[in-house]
Parts: C-alpha cells; structure tokens; sequence
C-alpha cells in the first residue's frame, strides 16, 4: 500500500486489527452490503495530488481570479480584517473542535459565544442573542418563522421591498414551504412605505413585519411609528440591520423592534465569495423562549466556579423534532468567535471611527459621481456607506470600464439605479481614480 | 487546562485601544446623518488593547478541546483529521478578497465545477447545489426539492415523508419546518428499518423517505434495495441523510442504491474543521431530472459557504482515485477494532458487523449493589474528559437508554485505539469497583458539572456589570 499522510495504518496495522475482529479482509467488513452496490469500477477523479501539486492547483486558479477595488456593497462590505483575527480563529483548539456539547472541555467555545451575544445584544438594544445563524438572510427567514410562532393562530408576514433581493428571496423560499403567506410592502420615495403596511395591516392575520434599517439603496430607514402601529395590530416588528453601522445608527431597540436580524459579515469578515459569514438574530426577553438556535449561558459549577453551559434546549430540535418550528442544528460559531474579536479590538471609539471614514468616503464618491453629468441624484436622503444614482449613460459599458480600469462597483438595481458602496477601507486615491476613470471614459 | 476566569468586558480600561485607523477628515464626519437617526446609547464593547486580546482568546483556547487536542470519538460527527493545507488554500487572498457578486471569475468557476464533479463521482448523484450552510440546512433543502417535484407534477396531496425512528433529531425537525408530517418507521430486532412495517405506510399521501445509510447505529441497511422499490413504486422519493457518508466513501454510492437527493456534510466527511459548531456546508446533490429544482432553491444570502468548499475540494484532491479508496474502509476497520475489544465490558445490544461507528448500551457492570447508584453513561462519558478523551455521543440514538455512539474515523492510529480501549476498559473496572469515583467526574478539568438546571431557571444570557 502507498502511503497516504493522513492515514496511519500499517500493513501490520491492519493484519493484526482485522485479526481481533476475526475477519480476513478490509472488503469482508463490507460483508453486509448487498455485492450490487459496492462500487468496483475507477472513480472518476484527479489522481491523488501532493502537497505542492495542490497549491501549485490552487495557485493556478487564483490567477484566472482577478483581483478588484471592491466599491459595491449589497449585503457583503469590504471592510478591514485586523490581522489578529484570522491568528485566533485559526488556533486548533477553537478551529478543530465540535459544538460545545461536553461543557467541562469547552469553556473556551462557551465563553466567547456568551461574549458574543452580549455585543450582538449592546449594538441592536436586544435582550437576547442566540449564538448565531447562517447569515442574514437565513436568520429574516427564521425570524418571519418566529413572528409566526410567537402569534397564534396568524399566517401572514409582511417583508418590505427596500429589503436586498436575496433577503427577500430566501424569505419567500423559506415560507413557499411552510405555508406561511408573504406580503410585500412597497417602496416610496426610497423608503419602506409607511402607508401601505398600514394598509396591509387592515387586511389582518398579520403576524409581524420585517423592515431594513438601512436599505438596499444605502438609506437609513426613518422608523417611527412602525412598532407602535405593528404593535397595535397584535404583530411584531423585526428589524434587517447591518451590525457595523449600528454603532452610530438608531438601533432596533430604540425604534421598538421586537426582534433584530443580519448578517455579521460588516464586523470585518472577509467577502471570501460569499462565506461563510454569520447572520445574528436576537429579541426582547418575552420572545426568549422562541428565540431559535443556540443560546449559551453562564451558571455555576460543582465547586462554584462561573461556568457556561448551552441552555434552553428545551425550544431545539433534539427535543420537539416533529413539533419543530426551527431545524437549525449548528451556527456559525467560529465567525462568531470572528466578529468577537473584532469588536474587542475595534471598542465603541473604532466602530464609530469606521462609520465615519466610510461616511466620508461614500459622500466624496457620491459627489464626485454627480460632477461628472452621467448620473443623477435618485433620492434626496440620507445615507451612510451605501448609494444608488440614476445612471445617465450605458450600464453594461459603465460596469465594464470600471472593471477595465481594476474596480468593481456600479451595482444594477431592479429599477434601473446603480448602487455603489464605500468603506474605511478605500483610500482618497482609490476614490478619485474611480472618479476621473468615469469622467473620462465614453459612455 | 488551566481555569481562566476572565470576559473581555472585565478587562476594559476607558482609554485604551486595541484598533489603528487613520482619523477622519473632518471633525463631523457623520454630520449627513440627522440626529433623529443616530444611536443615542452607548455600547459595551470593551476598551482594550490587542496585547490584551491575544491573551485573552488564548487563556479561552486553552479551556478547549480539539481533534488537534486528541481522540474525538464523538459517534455521527466524523471528527477526523483538519489538513493545515486546506487551511492555507482557503485563506488565499485571491478568494477571500473576491465579492459574491463579482461575475469574471474563471478560477472559482473552475474550482465549484471541478468540485461539483468529484461530488457526483463519489456520490453516484448528477448535480449538487452548494447553498445550504450546514447538514440541517441540506436536509431541509432537499426536502424542498422533494416537495417542489410533486407540486410541479400537480400531485398535491404528497404531504407526509417517512422517518426511522433511529433517525436523526435534525430529520423530523426539517420535515416538519418543510411542512410535511412525519411518519415514523419502527427498526426491527436487528436495528434496520423493518420492511414489513413500511409496506402499510405507503401510499399517494407520502412524499418520500429520509433514510440514513449506515443508520445511526452504524449497521448498514441491507433492504435499501427494496425500499427504493417499494418507495418508488408508491411514487415518492428516496432522500438520503449524508451524515454517515463516511464508510462508503470510495465502497459504494448512494445514487447506486436508489436514492434521489442527498446531502453531504463537508464538514464530515470531506475533512473541513468543524471550528465550535460551524461554519460547515451541506450541499444536496440530485439526479438529473432533479437539477433544474435544486438550483432554483435560494436557500442562503449567495453561493453557499465557499471558503468552506474550498477546504474539501483541496481534501478531495489529495485523496484522488486511489486514497478514496481506503477512506472509508479504515473507518469501518476502526469501529469495529474498539467494538471487538470492549464487547465484554460494554453492552452490545446489536453484535453484527458495523460500519463507521456503533452502539453500546451502558456497561456490562456499572457496580450497583444495595443501595449504591450504579455508573451511568454521562459518569464514564465525564471520566473520560479526565483520562484526555472527548466523550463519544451519548443517549443516542433514541433506541437504547444509555446509549454510547463511537465513531474513531480513518485518521486515528491503532496505537490510539489501542490506548483508548485500555482505559474504556480501566473506566468500566473503577465502575465495577466503585462506582462514585465515576459520580464525581471530572476531578482534572477546569469546571465540572455546570449547573445547568439553574442556567435553564435564571437565565442569564449577556454580561452585565453587576454581576
């Protein structure tokens, strides 16, 4: 037998482990499986690569990857990874462990999600976090699930169309399945439409609402009296929300929200094609009990010592099963360790300072994009890293020049906008570049 | 391990800094923003230094335990190996700095194709979609798949999918959340789902069956043939849970023995780490008269987790067609090497041959006598944290009261096992012997027994500064 770095066995090895079984060969411990199915033709794969074949692999496919000047956002931002980050995540005892089921060696997983629910908690106003969802969209979809469980007897949802296309489209996927009925409150002037869920309300058997806080045009969403007339309709109001710009921006809990969801992704995790990522979701304390996922919490031991266990499992699936009205299992635990070290290295005064650079930047870029004439203003609102314009030249040419010249950006919208995004992370340079390529370019 | 008591909000110094930004231009960067739209409370993130937090995500790390630690035996998870290249190829800036949304990507095109083919290949399916983020996930996806075939054939009474009762918990849960009903299939004598239980089950009400091969107690379900048939013949769909994928990699495929939709968990069996409970993936493979369904599902915000599939696509390469196949059959090897050896002292309620893993029912002696309470499958579980083992799986599956799930994987030495048994079997003398000693476990970590009846009673779930 070749030898194979990741399997330990001998020739010896496997002589004298087969000899205690009392079987003679490896395929006699396949004795059970009916001869028709053991599959005895050529895998049709790779021959087995070493080590430095696989890199030189991967190497080859990162050069048919370009690399761009990230100006677009819609729900993935290009903000900074501190370089601590990737060195703690990646220490085995955390990277190569499983969920913390046996808690007296696994404090350290236990520890950090307790620290993350606690921050998820301060930046959305909640009373709650769970230990994490897939990411944001899956968590919208599980909260349209939780208004529903958390209203008896009512089946319909209201999810507003300044939500981003994805989040709505796992929503109505989600839902399709469960039968739960999805009704879309309309835009308005950029905004969610306060009138029309209103009016939506008046039809009744609303469970709850799901409205961003900054939207897909990069609006922040003025909510007042959102929660109030959701309330008095007997519904909850669940706020989508981007976690880094809830440093500076009015939180679900100061507009009345009932539940927060998003994606963690903003806290310095990498775009990294589109995952993993982590979405958040957490709730006023009434909800508690209906808050999908893990929760973590602390208690004592035997001798009295602080500890943290996974707690009120009872709502989890290894207990209702066909009762279930969740079936996630795992989170997304080591982005969460992930997002928790970056928001202890970045504190309340380094988020702020993010918002503000991406602030900045973002209305440089927007001013800029107007001066050169092939654009116009979409919205008279305000916004904090995110834009849409109305383009007055050739998209498609648009979004090609900018890729030429190195950038991506100049995101098409369902209505014809094009939407760019700024972070800290995107120079003064990098943004006049981007300025004078489309001033200069014929489109 | 070394008891640290610290949180990261304890270590807080107003002042202090553990970020490097450069200032912003002007003094009111946010003056854009309306004061009505600001946030008006403060937050508690802390104030600390990046000194402070190396240290104090190390002292956490150092209450941990990985399969870098030691032996994982952890029964259904597959805790084998993490490769360090895998780790080093997802962390490539290439990839990571790429957006979802960036279309002229040739190289990650060419790497989810090429892993999408060593799927099928492995896996006997025609096409696997990569959105769902975990194995729940897949289960719950492929269901979709499964419930979306019968509605676009206008067959809408299709609401109920037959479960085994040795099922996983995560089944039941999905079908329910999919909104179908769950209808149970009992295990015969020998731990297999019983045919002749299922034949009455079936009928134009059933949309399919979710079925574990190898089940959950590690014994493969030789009557797959005919169930497919029966399955089939009733017009549902055969689903198959790919937690327990691991034996028959590089032996047998699923898509060979009938089944329609599947997940794999990378996680598992293609070797990504599974960092505290995610990030995994679960992509559900279809045949080909399924795709167009499968890829029409948008079940997470993009393409699924990348950096994940770009961990197994490196693992399967290294395997190529010839490590494949040892993989599974090493795995099997082990199982049954550790149930031989300990089959004397630990209840062997099914003695056939198993695959990946197996079952035991408690211990032969658990040294009750009189009025002393005899050892219980949570005592030696926690005496093995002492002795630097991860405890197998415990009371499951549902079948037996004192259930111990082993699985050891292809990646562990006989020396490992060799070790592993002797103090199972020291484990199962101390509790012949004494069994308090094992009531009190574990004596050498850094908490033991939490009390988790009071975390469930008074919740506290965040930091706050008063306590």
């Amino acid at each position: 037998m070749a030898g194979f770095q990741y399997f330990p066995h001998t020739e010896e090895d496997i002589r004298a482990m087969l000899d205690r079984i009392g079987v003679s060969s490896l395929d006699d411990l396949y004795s059970d499986v009916p001869g028709s199915f053991i599959y005895d033709k050529e895998y049709d794969l790779p021959d087995a690569m070493s080590e430095q074949q696989i890199r030189d692999f991967f190497d080859r496919m990162a050069s048919l990857t370009p690399r761009k000047t990230v100006f677009a956002g819609a729900g993935a931002y290009d903000h900074y990874t501190p370089s601590v980050i990737p060195y703690i995540t990646s220490r085995s005892e955390f990277l190569t462990s499983y969920t913390p089921y046996q808690c007296e060696i696994s404090q350290g997983t236990l520890r950090y999600i307790f620290e993350y629910q606690s921050l998820i908690c301060s930046l959305t106003g909640m009373d709650v976090s769970n230990a994490s969802m897939y990411d944001g969209p899956t968590a919208a979809a599980e909260a349209v699930r939780m208004c529903i469980s958390a209203t008896r007897g009512r089946n319909t949802v209201l999810v507003s169309q300044a939500l981003l296309p994805n989040v709505r489209e796992v929503i109505a996927t989600y839902a399709k399945y469960s039968g739960t009925v999805i009704k879309l409150i309309a835009c308005k002037d950029g905004r969610t439409d306060f009138a029309d869920m209103r009016r939506l309300l008046e039809d009744g058997d609303v469970a709850g609402a799901i409205v961003p806080s900054v939207n897909r045009f990069g609006i922040i969403e003025d909510l007042d009296g959102f929660a109030a007339a959701l309330h008095d309709a007997g519904a909850l109001l669940t706020v989508y929300c981007d976690p880094s710009a809830l440093a500076v921006l009015k939180t679900p809990g100061e507009w009345g929200a009932d539940i927060a969801v998003g994606d963690c992704q903003s806290l310095g995790i990498p775009l990294c094609y589109g995952g993993p990522y982590a979405g958040f979701m957490a709730c006023r304390n009434d909800y508690m009990r209906k808050l999908p996922g893990r929760i973590v919490g602390q208690t004592v031991d035997k001798d009295g010592r602080r500890a943290f266990v996974l707690t009120l499992q009872a709502r989890e699936q290894h207990i209702r099963r066909e009762k279930a009205t969740s079936n996630i299992c795992s989170n997304e635990s080591l982005m969460a360790l992930w997002v928790t070290v970056y928001m202890a290295l970045m504190g309340p005064e380094g988020l702020k300072r993010v918002n503000e650079l991406s602030c900045e930047g973002a209305h440089a870029l927007y001013d800029g994009l107007l001066a050169t004439g092939k654009f116009e203003t979409a919205f008279k609102a305000p916004f904090l890293k995110e834009f849409v314009l109305r383009p007055l030249c050739d998209v498609k040419k648009l979004q090609q020049t900018l890729s030429d010249a190195g950038f991506f950006g100049a995101l098409l919208t369902e209505e014809g906008y094009v939407s760019f995004c700024v972070t800290e992370k995107r120079t003064r340079a990098e943004i006049d570049a981007l300025v004078e390529t489309v001033r200069r370019a014929a489109l | 391990m070394k008891y640290y008591d610290k949180l990261i909000f304890e270590l807080s110094k107003p002042g202090r800094t553990g970020y490097s930004l450069p200032e912003p231009a002007s003094k009111d960067a946010l003056s854009a923003i309306p004061a009505g739209l600001r946030r008006e409370s403060d937050t508690c993130l802390p104030e600390v230094s990046e000194p402070d937090v190396v240290r104090h995500y190390t002292a956490l790390s150092q209450m941990n335990f990985g399969v870098d630690t030691g032996f994982y035996p952890l029964g259904s998870c597959t805790m084998k190996y993490n490769p360090k290249i895998n780790e080093e190829i997802a962390a490539m800036p290439a990839f990571s700095a790429v957006h979802p949304l960036q279309e002229d990507i040739p190289g990650i095109n060419e790497i989810i194709d090429g892993l999408d083919h060593a799927l099928c290949a492995i896996t006997g399916m025609d096409h696997f979609t990569f959105l769902p983020c975990a194995g729940a996930h897949g289960e719950l996806t492929g269901l979709m798949v499964m419930r979306e075939y019968h509605l676009r054939r206008g067959d809408t009474g299709r609401t109920k999918v037959i479960v085994p009762d040795s099922a996983h918990g995560t089944n039941p849960a999905s079908a329910a959340v999919c909104g179908l009903q769950v209808v149970e299939v009992k295990s015969g004598p020998d731990g297999l789902v019983d045919v002749e239980s299922l034949r009455p089950l079936l009928g134009d009400d059933i949309a399919g069956i979710m079925m574990t091969n190898p089940n959950t107690l590690g014994l493969f379900e030789r009557q797959i043939g005919e169930i497919a048939e029966l399955v089939h013949g009733c017009g549902g769909l055969l689903y198959y849970d790919g937690a327990n994928m691991n034996p028959l990699l590089g032996m047998v495929r699923p898509g060979d023995m009938g089944f329609d939709i599947m997940h794999l968990n990378l996680h598992k069996t293609f070797s990504t780490p599974h960092g505290g409970g995610g990030p995994g993936s679960g992509p559900v493979g279809v045949k080909a008269a399924l795709a167009d369904i499968a890829t029409s599902l948008k079940v997470s915000g993009f393409h699924g987790n990348f950096g994940v599939m770009l961990r197994a696509y490196a693992y399967i390469l290294s395997l190529g067609r010839q490590n494949i196949r040892l993989a599974g059959k090493l795995s099997v090897l082990g199982a049954n090497y550790i149930k031989e050896s300990l089959k004397d002292v630990y209840k062997l309620p099914i003695p056939s041959v198993c695959k990946h893993e197996f079952v035991f029912d408690g211990l032969v002696n658990d040294g009750a006598h009189d009025d002393v309470k005899g050892a219980t499958t949570l005592d030696v579980a926690k005496r093995l944290l002492d002795y630097g083992y991860h405890a197998p799986t415990i009371y499951f599956p549902l079948l037996f009261h004192q259930a111990i799930m082993i699985e050891p994987t292809e990646t562990e030495s006989r020396e490992t096992l060799d070790a592993f048994i002797d103090i199972m079997r020291k484990i199962a003398a101390e509790a012949a012997e004494n069994p308090a000693t094992l009531h009190d476990a574990p004596h050498t970590t850094p908490v033991s027994r939490p009390d988790e009846t009071l975390a469930a009673r008074h919740p506290v779930l965040k930091w706050q500064d008063s306590i």
